[in-house]
């Protein structure tokens, strides 16, 4: 794995609907500057910038980066982009640890941000091409599917994604910067939502938001205030077009689960795993991750998620700042993952800290669930 | 009693308008606007006054002969909003008249506020005034107040000449007369459709084409509730089809039966459009269709 590398400032702004006050500089500068006072440092003590979002013709501003070189003091430093969809947030991360695990610098700064109300989503990813035969309409319509046959497979009740969608959205209650937040929300309300592709209803989906997240990562020698350790980290990717390819547990998902927890001698992660943020932008993805992560037996999932096992008060809570459920700046959801990971186990995730957390996942997956990346940081070094 | 009453317009106008003088004070106040400023006068107890009066209504004193230069933005301390201007009014849209206090005034000045709609205003909205290009020394100098700029449309628009690939052409070749094109991989033996020129998954070439029939399977879909305009209706179902002999589905269009008729494991058959009308495209399969065959088992 390298060198040790440490997360050692996390920077949010608030998710919301539409940040009509400020630029996407001014967006991605907010995270940026929270980060560097939760590190107790400035930009003059950045080597390096690593800047993630989603496709570009969200915002319709071309190479991005270029722009908010200024706005992330990165004028004379190496900066660099990375995308791959929704799990560029995770990438972008782990790009920047590799750049101290591999001895290149001391300290990186990462950063993702998405405006999404510059324009909207569902149209940037149904451009539909000429000659294409391809009939999909959004994320939704391309995931609805390969729900569908995860519960063909396993059985499970048609109420557990409106399990998932009522717990993170009660956790999301609980952190001060998450987008939705609907008290009293139950499973009556989310049944009675409107069903967009079936089976996903309005409240199993996440939220369109504007928003940034940031984190400072360091080398051992040059860490301040409180780390979080990276104990492991992986990304894999697999061709979205490949025969016997398995839509609803994918390969890459499942080597990359076993690649990080190798890493950080992770055996049976329900148990060593004290809390895991996890990318669920539709509901019935935290069952499907559940199985696809090792945390339950195939099939056995959607049964942890009912045992409400996942809760915040649960033997392993899953999402316990909301998760994608609650706040979705596309290009940052990744990044919040891991940034939320760091700070269970930094011990500073205010009310929805789990208590005594010492080991943490980090996890994000883009594309028709083709890329993935994933962390897991620790209170104590590696 | 007359059956109508009795009805003329009578219009009271003095002919081309009263000239009214205006004194030093208010002179000085249009005086500026003609000049694109605005000032205020100060009172004897130190007050800023916009519009100027000659004489400080709290005290009946006359003002100071100090003009102070304000604005030009305000805020808006009180705004009513009009839905339908009439035709004297200075937009023909509508619009909110407001009290506006401009910056280092002490008072409000009344004007119309340009918001687009009555949401867009609230007391203690920023707004700057929009200057008339002729001016005259009249307050509608000043055609209107508008808010702040705080948000610009961005067009982005890129136009493309899209020419078909090699494999992706000899498909929809294929599609014109009524046939699925597919290829198989040498080493991994997969069938991949549409035809492609190399493997997904080993990276070989695939230079065998063959032929696939119009029949397969459904493996899963969505019901879609939100309208496309490639589906006929909503909801709409799009299903993963395994063509007879494929090794990875199509996404296709369902059609013939009620979305919620719709099996995983149902067995379907491609509905082409008469002959006279097929082209280069998918648009040549209406949908999928039910065979009626019994289901397979997945």
């Amino acid at each position: 794995m390298g060198n040790r590398c440490a997360v050692i400032g996390v920077g949010q702004t608030h998710y919301t609907t539409k940040r009509r006050d400020v630029s996407i500089a001014g967006l991605v500068r907010e995270a940026a500057v929270r980060a560097l006072e939760d590190a107790g440092l400035t930009f003059k003590d950045i080597d390096a910038v690593v800047v993630g979002k989603a496709p570009d013709l969200f915002e319709g501003v071309m190479m991005p980066e270029a722009y908010l070189a200024d706005a992330l003091g990165a004028a004379g430093k190496p900066m660099m982009r990375v995308h791959t969809a929704g799990s560029v947030g995770g990438s972008t991360a782990l790009v920047g640890a590799s750049l101290i695990q591999g001895g290149v610098h001391d300290r990186v700064l990462v950063v993702a941000f998405e405006k999404q109300s510059e324009s909207n989503a569902t149209w940037a990813l149904s451009t539909h091409l000429p000659f294409s035969a391809s009939l999909v309409v959004g994320a939704g319509g391309y995931f609805a599917p390969h729900i569908r046959e995860y519960i063909r497979r396993t059985g499970a009740p048609e109420h557990i994604g409106h399990l998932v969608a009522v717990k993170d959205r009660l956790n999301a209650l609980k952190n001060p910067y998450a987008h939705l937040k609907i008290p009293g929300i139950d499973l009556k309300m989310v049944e009675s939502t409107p069903m967009l592709w079936e089976p996903i209803r309005y409240l199993d989906t996440c939220p369109s938001s504007d928003g940034a997240c940031a984190m400072v990562l360091s080398s051992e020698s040059a860490v301040t205030g409180t780390p979080a350790w990276l104990h492991g980290t992986a990304m894999r990717s697999e061709p979205i077009f490949r025969a016997d390819r398995d839509t609803v547990s994918p390969q890459a998902g499942k080597d990359c689960a076993a690649d990080v927890y190798r890493q950080a001698g992770v055996t049976d992660p329900r148990r060593q795993i004290d809390v895991a943020e996890v990318y669920v932008p539709f509901s019935w993805y935290e069952p499907m991750w559940l199985e696809n992560l090792g945390f339950a037996a195939d099939s056995e999932g959607w049964k942890l998620t009912e045992s409400g096992a996942t809760a915040l008060d649960g033997d392993t809570p899953w999402n316990a700042s909301g998760g994608v459920l609650s706040s979705n700046p596309i290009g940052a959801s990744g990044l919040i993952r891991f940034a939320e990971a760091a700070l269970q186990v930094r011990g500073m995730a205010g009310e929805h800290q789990v208590d005594g957390a010492r080991l943490a996942l980090g996890h994000a997956y883009g594309g028709g669930a083709q890329f993935f990346a994933m962390w897991i940081v620790g209170r104590e070094k590696p | 009693m007359p059956s109508e009453p009795l009805v003329a317009e009578h219009i009271l106008e003095f002919p081309g308008g009263y000239a009214r003088t205006t004194g030093p004070v208010i002179g000085r106040f249009l005086t500026e606007l003609r000049g694109g400023r605005i000032v205020g006068v100060r009172t004897a107890e130190g007050k800023v006054l916009v519009p100027p009066l000659e004489y400080d209504p709290a005290s009946g004193e006359a003002v100071t002969e100090e003009f102070v230069e304000v604005g030009p933005a305000g805020t808006v301390t009180a705004w009513a909003w009009v839905d339908e201007p009439r035709g004297g009014h200075p937009l023909d849209r509508p619009f909110a008249w407001a009290t506006i206090k401009l910056d280092g005034a002490d008072t409000a000045l009344v004007h119309a506020v340009d918001a687009g709609n009555a949401k867009a205003l609230r007391i203690g909205s920023r707004v700057w005034p929009v200057w008339r290009s002729e001016r005259t020394g009249h307050i509608t100098d000043i055609s209107y107040f508008a808010p702040e700029v705080t948000k610009i449309v961005s067009p982005v628009r890129a136009e493309y000449r899209l020419q078909v690939g090699g494999s992706l052409l000899t498909f929809l070749e294929g599609v014109e007369r009524g046939v699925f094109l597919g290829g198989r991989c040498p080493s991994c033996e997969k069938v991949y459709v549409p035809y492609r020129v190399f493997c997904p998954a080993c990276g070989g070439p695939i230079a065998d084409q063959l032929e696939l029939p119009d029949t397969g399977t459904i493996t899963t879909y969505a019901i879609n509730n939100l309208p496309d305009p490639r589906a006929p209706e909503v909801p709409f179902v799009s299903a993963y089809i395994l063509l007879d002999g494929a090794d990875i589905p199509m996404i296709a269009l369902v059609g013939g039966v009620p979305a919620h008729e719709v099996r995983q494991g149902m067995r379907v058959r491609a509905e082409w459009v008469p002959e006279g009308e097929r082209t280069k495209s998918m648009a040549n399969v209406r949908w999928f269709a039910p065979t009626g065959e019994p289901d397979v088992e997945l």
